[in-house]
């Protein structure tokens, strides 16, 4: 088989693992491709590079593929997540002024309570409050607005700006921001770097969020099926190969080149173990699957996703939203992931679940029989039905 | 022919902000404003109601402005990426080129190219000067290794500068290397000896 190299664009984060691991443990060379892996400098860049035919295919953040579709943004290339490469991996962290006001109050920093810390930050808040995020288009913006408006920060006045993460240091310290919400490692660079602390992992708001996903160009799809499974293919078998606790070492390394993330390994190693350093005090805090890159099929790209992620940019940006959630989910393509995945691949029986109706680890229907789904609660209880828009 | 267009370049070096703007001022009859790099970019920009927005597609500050696509961002009006409506391969060549613009939604395409074009040929033109500067940084650098390396060689080994340098590329082919790697390596453990 000859290899045929394929240009993928990333961020430089944690959760790019994936598609790095598919490059450098061989996983790509297995299926006879080569990834020619493109670090961006933003995430408008990603998308361009993606829309725009530079790359055939991105690590992309999990609501921009469903907002393209909505046209919002800007750029409205039709770009299919054929597969979600992680889930969870943000965290809040606040900054130094924050930081002291809270621990003014007796603050705890448990970095796993949400209705504890809305309430201590409503407490010493008195301003407008305003958080920074990489990109308008995100889970860390769904998954702030979510905690506002079910905490007592839903009666504060709370901005979100987009701040490129790079930059977040001098946006705090310029008082351009007081807290963000960032992937890692980005949170751990602002804790090392004494900007703030840590406030609360993403999964503690929704303890199942999709983060990233493999974005490719529907037409692309469509005219390289045969392609496009062999990428597949190579990132499932990445995912697959991080989820074993004894590889976290290695991917730390290969992570930690100059080449990807340039920062140390103990840093990316925080994420990946879930064991975190949240204050420059040095204070310990654990958090197991804080960032799942495969068990419980997470890889799945399930439409109720797309849809919860469709409903909340329908109700922010005054579109339809029976009509947006069905256009939404179009662009979650389980029929796809279904079409393309290798036979140890053990699928869901339905495209759609309930979102947030585990509260434990379940055994499900699946192909197979053997396939356990992880809790995926929201912190309020609530639980999503993709049938009910309202 | 509506009033005059009002571009923003986003560009934090002085030299290069200025040859963009001379261009586009030769090219169209416009109004160009310059903006570095701040942490309030997208408010900084809505200040002066643009018509078109152009900045570099390398710079991380340029996910600031996603916020003016949005129809409760900073901006009142409109903006789409220029890029993503307009025909005839301009969007590519311009993603090439290394620059983005965003444009209010409804200006007319007449009236946009000769701004782009003009863009796109001076992106081009600070793009390709980039990278000449950082290969000739990048080949001194090597040098200065190598001829540190050299040295090593000759002092250590009693030998000339030909055969010393001989000696590098041979090491190199051998394992398959490049040159100034081999002296890095070589300057490198040198200093942990000494």
């Amino acid at each position: 088989m000859k290899t045929v190299t394929l240009p993928v664009a990333y961020m430089p984060l944690v959760d790019a693992a994936p598609l790095i691991v598919a490059q450098e443990m061989g996983f790509a060379q297995t299926e006879g491709i080569a990834l020619d892996l493109i670090a961006a400098p933003s995430w408008s860049s990603v998308r361009d590079m993606l829309a725009f035919g530079r790359v055939d295919a991105a690590h992309m953040l999990s609501p921009v593929p469903v907002a393209m579709a909505l046209g919002l943004g800007g750029v409205a290339t039709p770009v299919s997540a054929v597969m979600v490469t992680s889930v969870n991996g943000d965290v809040i962290g606040v900054g130094r002024a924050l930081e002291a006001r809270l621990r003014a109050t007796g603050f705890g920093f448990d970095f796993a309570d949400p209705r504890a810390a809305a309430r201590a930050l409503a407490q010493v808040t008195d301003g407008p409050l305003v958080f920074g995020v990489p990109f308008p288009f995100s889970m860390h913006v769904e998954l702030l607005h979510y905690w506002f408006d079910g905490t007592d920060l839903g009666g504060t006045k709370v901005t979100i700006r987009t701040v490129p993460p790079p930059l977040m240091a001098e946006a705090l310290a310029a008082g351009d921001i007081d807290a963000f919400c960032v992937g890692e490692p980005w949170g751990s660079v602002a804790v090392d770097q004494g900007s703030g602390a840590l406030l609360l992992p993403g999964k503690a708001i929704w303890s199942f969020a999709p983060e990233k996903v493999l974005a490719v160009r529907t037409d692309w799809a469509e005219t390289e099926p045969h392609l496009l499974r062999r990428l597949m293919r190579a990132v499932w078998r990445a995912a697959q190969w991080l989820a074993r606790p004894d590889t976290r070492t290695t991917a730390a390394e290969i992570l930690s080149r100059k080449a990807y993330l340039d920062v140390p390994p103990e840093l990316i190693d925080r994420a990946l173990n879930g064991r975190f350093t949240i204050s420059g005090q040095a204070e310990q805090r654990e958090v197991p699957r804080f960032l799942e890159f495969h068990d419980g099929a997470a890889n799945f790209p399930w439409r109720s996703q797309a849809k919860w992620v469709a409903r909340r940019l329908a109700l922010r940006h005054g579109l339809p939203v029976a009509e947006t959630m069905a256009r939404g989910s179009e662009v979650y393509r389980s029929d796809l992931f279904r079409a393309h995945m290798p036979i140890e691949a053990d699928l869901p029986g339905a495209s759609e679940k309930l979102e947030g109706a585990i509260p434990h680890d379940t055994a499900v229907a699946s192909q197979k029989g053997h396939l356990t789904l992880l809790a995926d609660s929201f912190f309020d209880g609530a639980i999503f039905d993709p049938d009910l828009p309202d | 022919m509506g009033a005059k267009l009002t571009v923003v370049v986003v560009e934090e070096d002085r030299d290069r902000a200025i040859a963009i703007v001379d261009a586009l001022k030769a090219a169209t009859d416009c109004e160009v404003v310059v903006i570095g790099n701040s942490s309030a970019l997208a408010r900084r920009i809505a200040a002066h109601e643009p018509d078109i927005v152009l900045i570099d597609i390398d710079s991380p500050t340029r996910d600031m402005l996603e916020e003016l696509t949005l129809a409760s961002g900073p901006l009142e009006r409109p903006v789409a990426m220029f890029v993503s409506n307009s025909a005839g391969g301009l969007a590519q060549a311009a993603v090439e080129a290394g620059v983005s613009a965003y444009v209010v939604d409804g200006l007319a395409p007449q009236r946009i190219k000769p701004v782009i074009d003009t863009a796109i040929a001076r992106f081009r033109m600070v793009r390709q000067m980039r990278t000449e500067l950082a290969e000739t940084r990048r080949a001194l650098e090597e040098r200065k290794v190598i001829d540190r390396a050299k040295g090593l060689l000759m002092k250590a080994k009693q030998i000339d500068e030909d055969a010393a340098y001989a000696l590098l590329r041979k090491t190199a082919m051998d394992q398959g290397r490049r040159v100034a790697d081999v002296a890095e390596a070589l300057v490198t453990a040198s200093e942990l000896l000494r």
